[in-house]
């Protein structure tokens, strides 16, 4: 069970912690002196270009690379024959044994899958000639029949069905739960194709230092630490020999960083060709290679009792995966049954998720994976119970959620192996009152009939969620102070733009004792330190900062002991500020420098009496539970009914993450999140045509919400429970901004047009919204 | 089409002699070739502005001009935008109103926003939208862009007075 820290204290009673300081990684990205994938180059460095398939499924009869082969500049050309001793792209984590016959391998092998499959890699001086070469590669192929929903099963190869796997999670005698229902309410839902879509491409240089015998991918992002296991597996390497280097990174959101087929094609193309080689992705390829994800299929019923009490809750959906089982194996699947009962208090329950192929783009998470999705299905499912049993939709919700009094709450699973729900703290009821009193619910709904009456569509919706962060099981991280009084903090942690290295520098700041804006913070370099897995599941806060934390405490009282011997004072009476250790609440008396600490305790210093030398420290933070930050959303929605637009007006989140450690970056997330949601509630979707093409393959119609989209998002940070399972008492921020706004948004949108039910998909664009209107004209 | 032509670019009053194909893209050019890397590549069909530039006073995407056309003009790029140590209004609004995440579209909005403020410091507040949202941010929402650009345009303009 969890450990059950103390209460922290809030910022006021903090230096740096908690509070909205400025990001130390800000001015190098301002002046023009990031480093991007694109921005890391070698000397002789070849680039590489992927041929990728025109049909979303064929039978590859002959390819034809001489007329690419031939063309000046051009190095190699290689298709599957070249890297035949190549495995797949593996899972991350051990996965089901039945999964692995559907992994991508690094080029297609016999047959393309979906538009986009790699099938020959170019290697050449310059990638304006890789780009020509590439037009020269002919492929022949056969077409098979193409497979375009997961509501149908087809056959993968030689008896394989197009079904993987099915998850299944389940407690309670759901049947009982049915029989006796006062109500029972059903739904057919879907969430449309959408992704990540990060404004930096992805980007991949492979390099080889024959003289040190190091294989480097450079570019890494999101999980370098754990993306070099499944290297140094794939490529039979020592864990020595091969480093992942992480720059800045333009934009994760989970799907940037996953391993990709070309991050392997550059190494071992830099092991076999001699040279560095460099792959930048292009938009169009992006759109079409890159994980896709959401795309659900539910069905979905529920059991309640006359006062709209969830007896029961029943799931059947069919997940997209598209072509391929990638690096996630079948966790979306997972993840969304397991948080789909959400905040509420459910008697029974029984979901059962396919996971199932297709002849499209591989699909893995986007930021809040299984939870934007289950969310909208929960959330839905109580508007139509409130609308069914004519309760008011925040009543019922109120009569549903867990009590802050019940919590901790677990909610355990029959099926063997499948995690339980620990949630860790929270007043779910609480935060709902916060929430609708910070908006003024009762002032809107007024001013929404005002404007109703005066002949306007316009509706408000509200969605509740819980999030998971902070997934264990362990993080450590080294400190140490130069002889200049620097500091550094090396982590396993990534940065994918979030202000990671701030993060880490106030949390090693508050518990040191010196100033935040001066600590250099390394991340995703595996060569200088072995252990990590990175940014996902908003987990960077929580664990690596929980790692931080305990290291700076250790090399505190390291500092103390040093100055404590240097200055003739008890270390208990000395307290660490702005770098210099002194009588604690006194500007006077004898002091030292950490600088001069650092310089006191150099190899064969006197001071050291047989102790290590030098100032650093070395911990590690361990957890077993993840925990639970939860939240509430807001809308208010008018549609066009002429045109069938709709336009957010109004979006609010009330979010407790138990202690934010700087509020600003905090709100950036849940805001730049909230919007992320806008565009998949209402514009974002990765169509095809039935035969598999795919439509949506530029900016022009793969349409993110630009400014003109995006309502001003307003926020409610609350700290309301800290959660027990770390000292600092974090929950993850990064994934709950994004969570209710397509269940918010529908909601909206079904109280604007007045049609209780009416959305049942996701995004909502003017067709759609446009063709429900007639509908139900 | 292959045959390379020299010409020089003058990126932030420092001129590059290259020698570039016709079709390179001057996006591609101002990077590869002259190695200022602050402009970034988003999309190549010029609907993000990441590589948004400033042409003869003129804010351009780069990755729809080729570099031969830029021959003879005055580019500015966001390495050219603080004066030595000293950031531009722009750069440390941006920095204090979290205008930031991953900062990949960062340089192409601060190219845009700088230009439309030198052409117009007394814009108003909807056409200054209207001009900020030709890009495209996936981190921020764009809410402290905004906060930021109005920032930095009220400094402009009483330091313009001022000065």
């Amino acid at each position: 069970m969890s450990h059950g820290y103390p209460t922290p204290p809030r910022a006021e009673e903090r230096r740096v912690l908690g509070h909205p300081v400025p990001r130390i990684e800000d001015r190098p990205l301002v002046t023009g002196h990031g480093l991007y994938a694109g921005d890391v180059s070698f000397p002789h460095q070849l680039h590489m270009r992927i041929v990728r398939s025109a049909h979303a499924h064929a039978r590859i009869v002959a390819i034809d690379t001489a007329a690419a082969r031939a063309l000046p500049g051009v190095v190699a050309v290689w298709t599957v024959d070249d890297i035949a001793d190549l495995p797949p792209i593996d899972f991350r984590d051990p996965s089901a044994e039945a999964l692995k016959p559907y992994r991508q391998p690094v080029l297609a092998r016999g047959r393309v899958r979906y538009v986009g499959d790699p099938v020959a890699a170019i290697f050449a001086e310059d990638p304006y000639i890789a780009e020509d070469a590439a037009e020269l590669v002919d492929i022949e192929v056969a077409p098979l029949p193409v497979l375009m929903s997961a509501q149908e099963l087809g056959e993968f190869d030689d008896g394989r069905a197009t079904e993987p796997t099915i998850v299944r999670h389940s407690f309670g005698d759901i049947d009982a739960a049915f029989a006796d229902a006062h109500a029972i309410v059903e739904l057919d839902l879907t969430i449309g194709r959408h992704s990540g879509v990060p404004m930096e491409t992805r980007g991949a240089i492979g390099r080889y230092d024959a003289a040190r015998d190091v294989l480097e991918l450079h570019g890494a992002a999101k999980v370098p630490h754990r993306n070099k296991d499944t290297l140094v597996r794939m490529l039979g390497r020592s864990p020595h020999s091969l480093h992942l280097f992480e720059g800045h990174t333009g934009g994760g959101f989970g799907i940037r960083g996953e391993l990709y087929p070309e991050d392997v094609l550059v190494l071992v193309a830099a092991l076999r060709l001699g040279r560095p080689v460099k792959w930048i992705e292009d938009r169009r390829e992006h759109l079409i290679a890159a994980n896709h994800s959401r795309h659900q299929h539910h069905r979905v019923r529920a059991a309640v009792d006359p006062q709209g009490r969830l007896l029961g809750l029943e799931d059947e959906f069919f997940h997209d995966q598209g072509a391929y089982v990638r690096t996630h194996g079948a966790r979306v699947v997972g993840r969304t049954m397991s948080m789909l009962t959400g905040p509420y208090k459910v008697g029974a329950y029984r979901a059962v998720g396919h996971f199932r192929l297709t002849n499209k783009t591989p699909a893995a998470t986007y930021r809040a994976p299984g939870r934007y999705e289950g969310t909208f299905v929960r959330e839905r499912l109580m508007d139509a119970i409130a609308a069914r049993l004519g309760i008011d939709r925040i009543e019922l919700r109120r009569r549903n959620l867990i009590p802050g009094a019940e919590m901790p709450f677990t909610v355990e699973f029959d099926e063997p192996g499948a995690e339980e729900l620990l949630l860790d703290s929270g007043d779910y009821p609480a935060l709902l009152d916060k929430a609708l009193t910070h908006f003024k619910w009762d002032e809107v709904l007024a001013g929404v009939q005002r404007r109703r009456a005066a002949g306007e569509a316009v509706g408000t919706g509200i969605g509740l969620f819980v999030e998971e962060s902070g997934r264990g099981p362990a993080d450590g991280a080294k400190i140490s102070v130069d002889t200049d009084g620097a500091v550094e903090v090396v982590t396993g942690g990534a940065s994918v733009g979030q202000g990671f290295a701030t993060a880490m520098a106030q949390i090693c700041a508050e518990a040191l004792g010196v100033d935040y804006s001066h600590i250099r913070v390394v991340h995703g370099r595996t060569d200088r330190i072995a252990y990590g897995i990175g940014a996902h599941a908003a987990r960077a806060t929580v664990m690596t900062g929980g790692a931080v934390n305990e290291t700076a405490i250790k090399l505190r009282q390291k500092a103390l002991q040093y100055a404590s011997e240097l200055l003739q004072t008890p270390a208990e009476m000395l307290d660490i500020v702005d770098g210099v250790v002194r009588r604690r609440g006194s500007d006077a008396g004898p002091s030292i420098t950490l600088s001069d600490i650092a310089k006191r305790v150099a190899p064969g210093a006197e001071l050291l009496h047989g102790r290590e030398p030098g100032l650093s420290a070395e911990a590690w933070f361990h957890t077993d539970h993840t925990v639970f930050p939860y939240g509430a959303q807001l809308a208010v929605v008018r549609v066009d009914r002429d045109t069938g637009q709709a336009t957010v007006e109004r979006l609010m989140i009330a979010y407790d993450v138990g202690r934010a450690v700087n509020p600003m970056m905090l709100e950036g997330q849940l805001v730049g999140g909230s919007i992320q949601g806008v565009g998949g509630a209402l514009l974002e979707e990765f169509t095809y045509d039935q035969n598999g093409e795919p439509l949506a393959v530029t900016f022009a119609d793969y349409l993110m919400p630009t400014l003109r989209d995006a309502p001003a998002v307003d926020v409610l940070i609350t700290e309301d429970a800290p959660s027990p399972r770390n000292p600092l008492g974090l929950k993850g921020g990064g994934e709950g901004g994004i969570n209710a706004v397509g269940a918010v948004i529908a909601g909206a949108i079904d109280d604007a047009i007045g049609i209780p039910g009416a959305v049942t998909r996701l995004p909502v664009t003017p067709q759609r919204l446009k063709e429900l209107l007639r509908r139900n004209a | 089409m292959t045959e390379k032509r020299d010409i020089t670019l003058t990126i932030n009053g420092r001129d590059h002699a290259i020698r570039v194909e016709p079709r390179k893209t001057l996006v591609d050019a101002i990077r590869d070739d002259c190695g200022q890397t602050g402009t970034h590549i988003g999309c190549e069909h010029g609907v993000c502005g990441a590589c948004t530039v400033i042409l003869d006073d003129v804010a351009v995407r780069a990755c729809l001009m080729f570099a031969v056309q830029a021959q003879g003009k005055r580019i500015r790029t966001v390495e050219g935008l603080a004066d030595g140590d000293k950031l531009h209004p722009l750069q440390s609004a941006f920095i204090k109103h979290h205008g930031l995440q991953c900062g990949f579209c960062t340089p192409g909005f601060l190219m845009l926003a700088a230009n439309v403020l030198e052409r117009q410091p007394d814009i108003g507040d909807e056409e200054l939208l209207d001009v900020l949202s030709s890009n495209l941010c996936r981190c921020t929402g764009y809410q402290n862009i905004i906060t930021a650009v109005r920032a930095a345009a009220d400094d402009m303009r009483r330091a313009g007075a001022a000065g």
